[in-house]
C-alpha cells in the first residue's frame, strides 16, 4: 500500500495541518510517512499544497506529482492538481468553494460541501477537518482513532479541549462521503 | 524515546541540542529559519545562548570564539549566506577548531531562488574559502539519517578539530518525517587542553590564530592539516549502496535527490532493469572506492543531482575511465523525476535489456 496525498487550498484553510494530522497518523500505525510542504513567499489567501506519503515501504520522493488522491479546497487548487490524479485514484472538491465540476471520468470523485458542513456545526474553522473526514471514509488510509491521537501531537495539549469539535467534523465529513462512495462503488 | 514527526530544520536544532550543542550564532534566511527559531526557543532552556548576529560575517566569528573557547557551538544557513561566511570558514579550519555548520541549499549563483538545490557541492567539497582546507561534509537523504549525522557531526568535529558541514537542500529542511534520539555512539574524545579558557596563572596561554609570518612554520603547519585530513580519508568515508555488484546501470546521487533515484530504481526493477546506487554520504572524504566494486558488465554511471553537474568530477575521479559517465541534473530549485532519471537510465541501456 501506498498512499501519495496532494492537500491543497489557500494559506489559512489548514491544508498544512491536514497534512501533518495525516502523516502523524500514520507513523502511529507504525506506517513509513513523509510530509512536504509547498514553500515560498507565500501568505495568507495565498496558495498553500502540501505532499504526503504513507506506505508500507520506506518513502523514495518525497514529492507528489502522480497522487493516489488529492483534495482540493478552493478553485486553483482544482485546477491545478485535477490532472495530477493517477487513474483510479480520489478526487476531493470543496464544493462549498468550488464552482465547477472535475473533467475526469476516470477517478472517484467526492464533492464534500466542506464550509457548510462546518458552520453547520457551529464552527466554520473545521471545514479542513470535514475534507479529511471524507478523505478517511473514502480511502481509509489510517483509522479515525489514530487521527485524534495525532491531534494533540500536532496542536499542542492546550489544544486538546478542541477536539470534540474536529472529531464531529470528521465524522460529518465521513458521512457525506459515505453515502457518495456507495453510489460509486 | 518513541518517535516523533518532525521538520528537518527543527530535528537539527533538536539534534544539535541532544549532542550537546550550548551556542548558535546565525542571520535568518528561508529555506532554512526554523532553525534558528528552534535554538532561540530551545537553547535558553538547557543553559544555552542564541544569539541572531548582524550578519552572516559576524555569526561565523561568533562561531569562531566560541570554538576556541572548546564549547560546541554550530551555525547554520543557506546558500548565500554560507557563501558570506566563507572567510570565518577558512580562518576556523585553519585554527584548527571543531564547529558544526549546516547549509541548507537553495537555488543559485547569487541570491537565486528559495528553492532545494544541491549548487553547492564544490563550495563545501574543495573549500570556498581560501587556502588548502578540507571540511567533512556530510550529506543526509532523510530526517533521521540527518538527525544521527548532527550528533556524530560535533564528535567527528571535536575528534580531528576541524569544522564539519552538514549540507542538505530546501527539501529535507521542509519536510517532516518520523525521527527517534536515540544515545549515539560516543567517540573517545580528549580534553580540549588547547582551548582558551583562562591560564589561572598556572601555564602559560593557548593561542588560536590561523597566522603564520614565517613561511617555514606555515609550511609546517600545512603538513600537519594534510596528514589529519588523510586520517580523515582513511577514516570518515560514509556511503551506501545498492546491488552495484549486479547492475547494468548505477546511478551516483547524494541526499535527497537519491531518495529520487530510490524510486526511480524501483520502477525500473519492475519492468527488469538492474540499476544500482552509490549514494555518498560524506562528500568530503568521497567514497572513490566502492566505486570499485561495479561489476564490468556495467554500461555506464548516470549522476544524478540538483545543479549542473558537480559531482561529476569526483564519479569520474573515482571509475577512472571504467565506465563511461553520464549526467542529469536540474538547477534554479527544479526537482528531478523519478520519470526524467528512468528516460536517462534507458538510454544508457541503449534499447536492450
Amino acid at each position: 500500500m501506498e498512499e501519495r496525498i496532494i492537500i491543497a487550498g489557500f494559506g489559512g484553510q489548514g491544508v498544512m495541518a491536514m497534512g501533518q494530522l495525516l502523516t502523524y497518523a500514520g507513523m502511529i500505525e507504525d506506517k513509513k510517512v513523509s510530509w512536504l510542504p509547498s514553500y515560498g513567499p507565500e501568505m495568507r489567501g495565498g496558495t498553500a499544497n502540501c505532499s504526503v506519503i504513507i506506505s508500507d515501504e520506506a518513502v523514495g520522493s518525497p514529492v507528489v506529482i502522480d497522487s493516489t488522491a488529492a483534495i482540493v479546497m478552493n478553485r486553483p487548487s482544482l485546477d491545478k492538481f485535477e490532472n495530477l490524479v493517477i487513474p483510479n485514484g480520489r478526487l476531493l472538491i470543496n464544493s462549498s468553494l468550488i464552482d465547477r465540476e472535475a473533467t475526469r471520468d476516470d477517478i472517484e470523485i467526492y464533492y464534500i460541501p466542506a464550509n457548510e458542513i462546518a458552520d453547520s456545526i457551529g464552527n466554520s474553522r473545521v471545514a479542513n477537518m470535514v475534507m479529511l473526514g471524507a478523505y478517511l471514509e473514502a480511502v481509509e488510509p489510517v483509522k479515525v482513532e489514530s487521527i485524534l491521537e495525532a491531534f494533540t501531537k500536532v496542536f499542542g495539549e492546550n489544544r486538546a479541549h478542541l477536539l470534540p469539535i474536529n472529531k464531529e467534523a470528521l465524522e460529518k465529513g465521513a458521512e457525506a462521503a459515505r453515502k457518495q462512495k456507495e453510489a460509486i462503488v | 524515546m518513541a518517535k516523533v514527526l518532525m521538520k528537518g530544520n527543527e530535528a537539527i536544532g533538536a539534534a544539535a541540542i541532544k549532542a550537546g550543542c550550548k551556542y548558535f550564532f546565525g542571520y535568518p534566511i528561508t529555506p532554512q529559519s526554523e532553525l534558528p527559531e528552534y535554538m532561540s526557543r530551545e537553547l535558553p532552556k538547557v543553559g544555552g545562548i542564541f544569539l541572531q548576529a548582524e550578519s552572516e560575517v559576524a555569526a561565523i566569528n561568533m562561531v569562531y570564539g566560541a570554538a576556541g573557547a572548546g564549547e560546541r557551538v554550530m551555525t547554520s544557513s543557506s546558500s548565500p549566506g554560507i557563501s558570506l561566511k566563507q572567510e570565518g570558514i577558512t580562518y576556523i579550519a585553519g585554527a584548527e577548531l571543531p564547529c558544526l555548520i549546516v547549509n541548507i541549499m537553495r537555488g543559485g549563483p547569487g541570491l537565486g531562488s528559495i528553492q532545494p538545490s544541491q549548487t553547492d557541492y564544490f563550495q563545501a567539497t574543495r573549500g570556498g574559502g581560501n587556502g588548502d582546507y578540507r571540511l567533512v561534509v556530510l550529506a543526509p537523504a532523510d530526517v533521521q539519517e540527518l538527525v544521527d549525522l548532527i550528533i556524530e557531526g560535533f564528535d567527528i568535529a571535536d575528534q580531528y578539530r576541524n569544522p564539519v558541514m552538514i549540507l542538505g537542500d530546501g527539501m529535507i529542511g521542509q519536510m517532516m518525517e518520523p525521527v527517534e534520539f536515540t544515545t549515539p555512539k560516543q567517540r573517545e574524545l580528549s580534553e580540549k587542553d588547547w582551548a582558551t579558557v583562562g591560564t589561572g596563572g598556572k601555564r602559560n596561554p593557548n593561542i588560536i590564530n590561523s597566522l603564520y609570518i614565517d613561511p617555514e612554520s606555515l609550511e609546517k603547519h600545512n603538513i600537519k592539516l594534510q596528514e589529519k585530513y588523510k586520517i580523515i580519508k582513511e577514516n570518515e568515508v560514509k556511503v551506501e549502496s545498492y546491488n552495484i555488484e549486479d547492475a547494468d546501470v548505477v546511478i551516483a546521487a547524494y541526499g535527497t535527490t537519491a531518495r529520487i533515484a530510490k524510486t526511480a530504481i524501483s520502477k525500473l526493477e519492475k519492468e527488469g532493469y538492474k540499476v544500482g546506487l552509490i549514494r555518498p554520504i560524506s562528500l568530503w572524504p568521497y567514497p572513490y572506492d566502492e566505486f570499485n566494486k561495479i561489476s564490468d558488465r556495467c554500461k555506464g554511471i548516470l549522476t544524478v543531482e540538483m545543479n549542473s553537474g558537480q559531482m561529476v568530477d569526483d564519479v569520474k575521479i573515482a571509475v577512472d575511465g571504467r565506465f563511461p559517465v553520464s549526467f542529469y541534473g536540474r538547477t534554479g530549485g527544479m526537482v528531478p523525476t523519478p520519470d526524467a532519471i528512468i528516460e536517462r537510465v534507458k538510454e544508457i541501456y541503449g534499447g536492450e535489456k
